[in-house]
């Protein structure tokens, strides 16, 4: 099971990445743990700045824009 | 060709008069609704495919450790390339404290990035024209500048909240951007999605205001209490009248388009544009999480009266 974390401070970007990421994982037939960072420590910890930003299994993927789709499905393969 | 358009629609299919006041907002409405949609998709879409290029986490690494007045023109140029939402400001905020940016670059920064950018610049200048393009952002850019200064002077770091200077920013390698031409116009798309997705209200509104001013604003009106021979208190009542508005630069340019061309002066026009584009409630709410009341009142102060003076400047000059 991956663990999925997006970090954002309740923009609506952000809302559309965890939705879009719980779509694709059910889509792709991958268990995910999608969990939101909302605590701006937490978020600039991981060297974040502009929002949205994910995180899978700890590292950061992606930050300040809404993931593709396809870029989505890239990481949740493997 | 968006001009013959809307003649077309509203004089020959609707038969409005073009000296009827409904008439003259209609063809305002239409034309100024497809200009400034079509220059808004094609903007964003070629800033999109270079856009890859800047982020504010390459601001802060570019800023960080520079002199004061390098790191402000820096901060200054770098804001109006980058891609501001307002939701992004707190961490944007505490990224450069923690860098050691100086505060009073930090607050350059917030005042550039939302009033200045290319959507903007290019709409002002296929509407209006490059010489309003550019005062525009020569004002701009003045303000962000002694504003910044100004801000500094008073030792913002005492309406800093504490928790800010605590939080330790981790060094992520940037995340990789597919740089290929094919990455890119995924890219591009997206940003044009998400950017007109976001601003379109705004600039509707704005055109919807910018057309009810041309069609039913008597021009006398606007030239005797607007115009060049106006008050001297227009400036600062237009600047009062723009900050509990909001807006986006984008859907304020149709109402600064049927202020001009009704004879308002330039001066007064650009204090109230800026007053709207970059004095907002909203903005300075979310500021809040950082700042506390006492500091975002000055910064809003000092923004007002940066905005007053600019204005009785361009009015006196031109």
């Amino acid at each position: 099971m991956k663990k999925v974390q997006v970090l954002g401070t309740g923009c609506a970007k952000c809302k559309s990445t965890v939705e879009l990421l719980n779509d694709v994982a059910e889509s792709e037939g991958v268990s995910v743990d999608v969990q939101k960072g909302e605590d701006i420590a937490e978020i600039m910890s991981m060297g974040v700045m502009s929002t949205p930003g994910v995180v899978i299994d700890g590292t950061l993927v992606h930050s300040g824009s809404m993931p593709a789709r396809a870029q989505v499905v890239e990481w949740l393969k493997d | 060709m968006f001009d013959w358009f809307a003649s077309l629609i509203v004089y020959q299919t609707l038969g409005l008069s073009e000296d009827s006041a409904w008439g003259s907002a209609l063809h305002f409405f239409v034309m100024d609704t497809t200009l400034i949609f079509f220059l808004l998709v094609v903007v964003i879409y070629v800033m999109g495919l270079l856009r890859a290029l800047m982020s504010p986490e390459r601001v802060r690494a570019y800023v960080r450790g520079k002199p004061p007045w390098l790191a402000r023109t820096l901060a200054i140029t770098l804001g109006g390339v980058t891609p501001f939402c307002s939701c992004s400001s707190v961490p944007l905020f505490i990224g450069f404290v923690e860098a050691g940016v100086p505060l009073g670059v930090t607050f350059s920064f917030l005042i550039a990035s939302p009033m200045i950018n290319e959507i903007a610049v290019v709409l002002l200048a296929g509407i209006l024209g490059w010489e309003m393009a550019l005062m525009y952002v020569a004002a701009g850019v003045v303000v962000a500048w002694v504003g910044g200064i100004v801000m500094q002077a008073f030792r913002p770091e005492r309406w800093v909240e504490d928790y800010v200077w605590k939080i330790q920013m981790g060094e992520s390698q940037p995340a990789p951007v597919d740089k290929s031409w094919r990455g890119r116009n995924r890219f591009a798309i997206a940003e044009v999605k998400e950017i007109v997705g976001r601003i379109w209200k705004w600039v509707v509104i704005g055109i919807a205001v910018g057309a009810a001013f041309h069609g039913f604003v008597p021009g006398d009106w606007v030239t005797t209490y607007l115009g060049e021979q106006g008050n001297w208190w227009a400036v600062p009542g237009a600047v009062l009248i723009g900050i509990p508005l909001y807006a986006n630069a984008t859907g304020i340019i149709p109402v600064a388009e049927a202020m001009l061309g009704k004879g308002a002066a330039v001066g007064t026009t650009l204090a109230f544009m800026m007053s709207v584009a970059a004095l907002s409630l909203p903005e300075l709410l979310i500021l809040r999480k950082v700042i506390r009341w006492p500091g975002l009142a000055l910064f809003a102060g000092v923004l007002a009266v940066a905005f007053v003076l600019v204005g009785w400047s361009f009015n006196l000059l031109t």
